[in-house]
Order: C-alpha cells, then sequence, then structure tokens
C-alpha cells in the first residue's frame, strides 16, 4: 500500500467516526427532548456526576488557586512589580474562567467519562442493551439522556462550587503566606470579576458536562470484543473527550473575548 | 388456514464480503415451539437478532403477525417487542439491579406499571421458575449459572408475551440444571400459550422443548419438520449433526484438515 492510500484510509475512517459522533449526537439530543424521560434515573446520575465527584473537584480547584497566588506572587516579584491587587484579579479571573472549568471537565472525564464508557461497554458486550430493546426499552433514553442531561446540569454546579474553593485557595495562601491584607484581597477579587467572567465558566462547563458524557456513553455504546473491547473504549472515552474540551475550551474562549 | 406467528422469507445477510444468512425461510405458527439447530457460525444468533431488530437483514422479508417487521421506526419496534420475550445465552441481566427489578422491568419500563404492583408479579414469577423471595433482594452478581437463566426465563415471561426466543438456553451449566431449564422452558410457554423460538447446539434440548426443527447451515435451512422425524431424515448435514460426528459436509471453522 502506499503512503498515499494509507493517508486516503486515515482520512475517510476519519470522517467515518465524524459522521457516526454526529448522527449519535443528534439522536441522543433529539431523544433528550422526547418523552418518556426517566427522571430516577437522572437523579441517579446527578448524584453520581455531581455529588461524588465534588471532593475531587474541591481538591483540584483549591490547590490550583494556592498555586496560582504563588506562582503570581513569586513572578512578579522577579520583575520588581507591585503584587498584591495583581494577584486577586489573576487569581479570581485564571479560576473562573479558565482553570475552575478545564481542570474540573478533565478531572470529570477522567472519573465519570471512563466509568460510563466502561459501565456502558460492559452492558453492550454482555448483551444487557439487546436485553434493554427486547423489554421494549430504547437505550438511548434508558442509558444515554440520563447521563447527558445530569452532564449538563450538573457541571456549572460543580464549577461554581470549585470556582468558590479555588478563589478560597487564592485566598489562604495570599493571606498567610503571603501576609497580603485580607479585606484589600477580597475587594479586589470582587471588583475585577464581572458577570461575563462567570457566565463564561458555566457555559464552559455545560458544554463539557455534555461532551464528557456524550463521549462516555458512544464509546461504551460501540464497544467490541470483550473485556478487551471496555478497556479500549474506556482509553478512547477520557483521550477524546479531553482533546475536544482543550479545543472547545479556547473555541469558547475566543467567542466571548477574542477581540 | 391460520396465519403464521413469525415468518421469514428469503432473508439474506452479509457481513462485509462474508454471507451469513443465504435465503432463510421459516414459518413459526401461534402456540409452536420451533428450534433452530446448527453449528457455531451457521447463522442462527444472526437469525434471532434480525427478527428482534437488532440487526437489519440486507434483503427479504420477516414478519410478524402478519406485518413487516424489517425498517420499522422506534416508536413500532417498542410496540413489536411488547410482544415478545426473550432468554439470552447469558442471562444479561441488569447488573445495577436486583433480581426482582430485572424481572419486573418490562412491566415497569414497557407496561408502564408501577414498582408497587409489579413487585409481587416479579416475586410470582420467580417462584414458577424455582426462586423464592428471599433471592428477590438479591443482585445478579450473587447468583451462579443456573439461577441467573432462570431469573433470566422469569423476565422473558413475567409480561406473558405472545412469542418467546431463547438463546442457546443450556449452554454453560450442567446437564442437570439444563434438564431443569428445559423443563420450565415447556412449562412456561405452555402456561402463558406462546410460540416459541429458540437456538441451540444441544440436541438434546431441542428434542425435549420442540415441536418442530429447522436445521440450519452455511446459512440456509437445509431441513425443516416435526422433531418426532428427525432420526429418520437421511439428510448428511442432519445426520452428522444429531450424531454429533467429526467426518461428514459439514465442515467446523478453522478445523484442521
Amino acid at each position: 500500500m502506499t503512503a498515499v492510500q494509507t493517508v486516503g484510509r486515515l482520512f475517510l475512517s476519519f470522517l467515518e467516526l465524524v459522521g457516526q459522533v454526529t448522527v449519535f449526537t443528534l439522536v441522543s439530543i433529539s431523544h433528550c427532548l422526547r418523552p418518556p424521560f426517566y427522571f430516577r434515573l437522572i437523579g441517579r446520575q446527578m448524584m453520581e456526576i455531581g455529588y461524588y465527584s465534588l471532593p475531587v473537584i474541591a481538591l483540584t480547584t483549591l490547590f490550583a488557586g494556592m498555586v496560582l497566588a504563588l506562582q503570581s506572587y513569586t513572578g512578579f516579584q522577579r520583575n520588581s512589580v507591585g503584587a498584591e491587587g495583581a494577584i486577586a484579579e489573576i487569581v479570581v479571573l485564571s479560576i473562573t474562567r479558565e482553570l475552575g472549568p478545564v481542570l474540573a471537565g478533565l478531572m470529570v472525564a477522567a472519573r465519570v467519562g471512563s466509568s460510563i464508557a466502561a459501565e456502558i461497554g460492559t452492558m453492550r458486550v454482555t448483551e444487557q442493551i439487546d436485553a434493554l430493546v427486547t423489554l421494549s426499552t430504547n437505550p438511548f433514553k434508558y442509558l444515554v439522556v440520563p447521563r447527558v442531561t445530569a452532564g449538563v446540569f450538573t457541571l456549572p454546579l460543580l464549577i461554581v462550587i470549585g470556582d468558590i474553593i479555588g478563589v478560597f485557595g487564592g485566598y489562604i495562601v495570599a493571606i498567610y503566606k503571603l501576609n497580603f491584607n485580607a479585606t484589600l484581597y477580597l475587594k479586589n477579587s470582587w471588583d475585577s470579576l464581572v458577570t461575563e467572567d462567570v457566565v463564561t465558566g458555566l457555559v464552559k462547563a455545560a458544554v463539557f458536562g455534555f461532551v464528557v458524557t456524550l463521549m462516555g456513553c458512544y464509546q461504551g455504546y460501540h464497544s467490541r470484543g470483550g473485556a478487551q473491547g471496555v478497556g479500549a473504549a474506556t482509553i478512547n472515552s477520557v483521550v477524546s473527550s479531553s482533546i475536544l474540551i482543550l479545543i472547545l475550551n479556547y473555541l469558547i474562549s475566543a467567542l466571548f473575548f477574542g477581540a | 388456514m391460520t396465519a403464521p406467528k413469525i415468518s421469514l422469507r428469503g432473508v439474506r445477510k452479509f457481513f462485509g464480503e462474508k454471507v451469513v444468512l443465504d435465503g432463510v425461510d421459516l414459518d413459526v405458527m401461534p402456540g409452536e415451539s420451533v428450534v433452530i439447530i446448527g453449528g457455531s457460525g451457521s447463522g442462527k444468533s444472526v437469525t434471532l437478532k434480525c427478527i428482534l431488530g437488532l440487526l437489519t437483514p440486507d434483503s427479504g422479508g420477516i414478519e410478524i403477525d402478519g406485518k413487516s417487521v424489517v425498517g420499522v421506526g422506534d416508536g413500532e419496534r417498542e410496540r413489536i417487542n411488547g410482544k415478545i420475550g426473550m432468554l439470552f445465552q447469558n442471562a444479561a441481566l441488569f447488573d445495577s439491579l436486583t433480581v426482582w427489578e430485572n424481572v419486573a422491568f418490562g412491566l415497569i419500563a414497557g407496561k408502564s406499571m408501577s414498582p408497587k404492583d409489579a413487585k409481587p408479579i416479579a416475586i410470582e414469577k420467580l417462584g414458577h421458575v424455582g426462586l423464592d423471595e428471599k433471592f428477590a433482594m438479591m443482585s445478579p452478581a450473587d447468583l451462579s449459572g443456573g439461577m441467573r437463566k432462570r431469573v433470566g426465563l422469569a423476565r422473558a415471561v413475567a409480561t406473558e408475551p405472545e412469542i418467546i426466543f431463547f438463546d442457546e438456553p443450556t449452554t454453560g451449566i450442567d446437564p442437570i440444571m439444563g434438564d431443569i431449564i428445559n423443563e420450565l422452558i415447556v412449562q412456561c410457554t405452555r402456561e402463558i400459550g406462546a410460540s416459541g423460538l429458540t437456538i441451540t447446539h444441544d440436541m438434546a434440548s431441542a428434542r425435549k422443548i420442540s415441536d418442530k426443527i429447522a436445521m440450519l447451515h452455511k446459512g440456509r435451512i437445509v431441513w425443516f419438520g416435526p422433531t418426532v422425524d428427525i432420526d429418520d431424515s437421511d439428510n448428511p448435514i442432519v445426520r452428522q449433526f444429531i450424531f454429533g460426528r467429526a467426518e461428514g459436509p459439514i465442515e467446523m471453522e478453522g478445523r484442521p484438515i
């Protein structure tokens, strides 16, 4: 096979994959909008995605806020720039606009996306999805819709909490390690924050929640070949949703803040 | 003349270059139990999946109660599957649900029954397959292979379907449990008057549960008739299969020459 043929085959495979994901996405969205709705399952998934992800999100954003304050301070000191006002602004804007949603999205992709892919993948290879069909239950409605809906609504809530904890992390370092004035730090943080910053973060969170749960469902739903196939689906879910999070993060930032 | 419950005409299915079904014709009459026998890779599972709508045939027709079921929409497929029960080879119980929730699944999700009303029915069905109430709250992961099959059978008959499919019902369990499963299949299908279509390569099971047997070979039905007549068949493919001989016209895939 020539190099041109290889490239051509890879390109066609890529187009096929894009087509399959697009169709899966459209079918999922259409089922999200049509009854019946399994509210009990949506509630259970919101607990699984939201409540149980809270510790890992809290830890991630707390340390992100702390290290951000510390690094900004040392960076400003090196250039002999007054830091007290700028650090509060850097921490609050970085956390709300970028680090909060992206780090939380990546952590949820690792924790929840992989779990969704493994669970649905196992259901696929053990014929449980076929069993759903024979029991007059649409697998999209029963498996995909509750997870995607829970992802879209839960991740913004997680991000709000993560943002607060992240800013608090910066506050701890600024006050207790760098000896900044607490009132001034909080005032600077509050003054530098505008509604658009929080809204951007929440939009990102909803989009990332959709992407992570959808990719987990897609990879699990199409897994083949027993345990190895489920393992591959799990890896593909985390890798694909992580890449999409990074790309979409840039696109949404460009949309909101692009000059 | 009574119309068939399930009718297949010229069903063909390909996977790439490989022809799996090459014009399958088969009728299952109301209340009748038909078993499809055949070696591994002969197309038995694909036939079943085409009838259930899990695969779409490339050509040919499949009718249930005289209505075509090929290429129907989601809503119509759910309505058709409301008439159907299915026992999967490995039972395919839902790990995240308890035993009674598995049995009641078709009643709650498919027939919109409340869990409160569905639970006593599920426990009653479990009783029919020899599992008492203490099993109801257990997880499928805590059951043995034979028990899982019995729960799968209880789930298949819980909605009292008009048609029940059995995919290798005795595979992977010991002969005694296999015979118990066969007895339960006969008992449960007779009780609700359902038509049955089973795929298996276990001749003891086929003889016990069927009224008629169809032999599938290389994607075609090569013999179809009453179970009592199969031993008198002079078809060399049928004779090789039912007597389990290594030599004969059936060549197993991967078998050394």
